[in-house]
């Protein structure tokens, strides 16, 4: 399936991690993609608390004219963000299959610090296995 | 001062700065007490074996979790990383943990193969003792027989034990700038105690030897000592 991106953002509200997979995209800088992050996770901690019959897991997909963003919270708090073309459906079991690899190779890795940004051959190369090269 | 060998420094209560951080008697941290009360609420319900009562061959053919496994075997190394000067001393605290277990290992398996046999024997020639390292330890500790042995041709004391996706190894990444560190020392460890119970003290390091094909592939290099090819030398 098509991706155009995924973020991994912490339980603080920080990315940790972000990788664009296809070309043409709008060109942004870290700082921006710092700050949508943790917009994000503000209208994320809006949307659950929005349900009239109590509690909520929030928001999980939300469209636009031309893509489409697909969450995954974690029991954890991390959050798993992936931008889709509208069409597919795919999403939600491709965020299943990223957070397996995150688990297998950064959790269990001695050398990474949980909440800190996500420097790792590994998941580099599992990710790039699942989701394509695109740019790095 | 002449310092006791490294890796006793952990078993005998010497006064060296790593036996205090590895023993874990002396540390309030660990509660041995609160063990038996474990126990005793389980045993209200069901009553179950002491762990000394139990055959050793129960556990044979059982498997333990891989990613129980990973998680300790991180937390191993996280725990150790804060403890070290440097990459060296991580290599050879992780071959002290893993020379722990190597003698375990070695008593287990010697017991369950020799115990019920008239005859029980033991290798003497260095040789059929590697191979049973390569294939009958490697069984027991990771499931699976090690990738290749190899002899150094340019040290007649020195083999080789190649794994080509070692299991300790398997979820980490090691950072660039720590790049000449290899975890499976740990292995090395255990190979190290299993060539010592043998009667073949030898000095066992692992080195990263990534492949196009094997990224984590590694090279348990085994060096000799010298009494060790002499003793060869006259059984042969």
């Amino acid at each position: 399936m098509v991706v155009f991106g995924l973020w991994v953002i912490n339980k603080a509200g920080g990315l940790v991690y972000q990788r664009n997979f296809t070309d043409g995209l709008a060109q942004l800088t870290s700082n921006e993609y710092l700050v949508l992050a943790g917009t994000l996770h503000g209208i994320h901690a809006i949307t659950s608390r929005l349900s009239p019959t109590g509690p909520s897991s929030g928001a999980q997909v939300i469209e636009g004219e031309s893509f489409k963003l697909t969450i995954l919270l974690t029991v954890t708090g991390t959050k798993f963000v992936l931008l889709t073309p509208l069409v597919g459906t795919a999403a939600e079991s491709t965020l299943q299959k990223v957070y397996e690899i995150y688990s297998d190779t950064v959790m269990k890795n001695p050398f990474h610090t949980p909440e800190m940004p996500i420097r790792i051959d590994g998941f580099d190369s599992r990710i790039t296995a699942l989701l394509g090269s695109g740019q790095s | 001062m002449q310092q006791p060998h490294s890796r006793f420094s952990v078993l005998s209560n010497s006064s060296l700065s790593s036996a205090d951080l590895l023993s874990p008697t002396g540390s309030s941290r660990f509660s041995l007490p609160s063990a038996p009360s474990i126990n005793a609420t389980l045993g209200q319900t069901r009553q179950r074996p002491n762990i000394y009562d139990r055959n050793l061959n129960k556990t044979r053919s059982s498997e333990v979790s891989a990613s129980a496994f990973a998680f300790l075997f991180s937390e191993i190394v996280q725990y150790t990383q804060k403890r070290v000067s440097g990459i060296n001393d991580l290599e050879r605290r992780l071959n002290i943990l893993g020379y722990r277990v190597g003698m375990r290992v070695l008593e287990l398996m010697t017991w369950r193969a020799e115990s019920s046999s008239k005859a029980p024997k033991r290798e003497i020639r260095f040789l059929p003792a590697l191979m049973s390292i390569h294939t009958q330890v490697w069984r027991a500790v990771f499931g699976r027989p090690a990738d290749a042995i190899e002899k150094s041709v340019e040290n007649e004391d020195e083999y080789m034990i190649i794994d080509n996706d070692p299991l300790p190894e398997r979820h980490i990444s090691v950072p660039r700038d720590m790049s000449q560190l290899s975890c499976s020392s740990f292995t090395a460890g255990i190979v190290e105690a299993v060539l010592d119970g043998l009667g073949f003290p030898a000095r066992v390091t692992a080195h990263n030897t990534p492949t196009q094909q094997y990224p984590s592939r590694t090279t348990i290099l085994i060096k000799l000592e010298k009494s060790v090819l002499e003793r060869e030398e006259i059984v042969k």
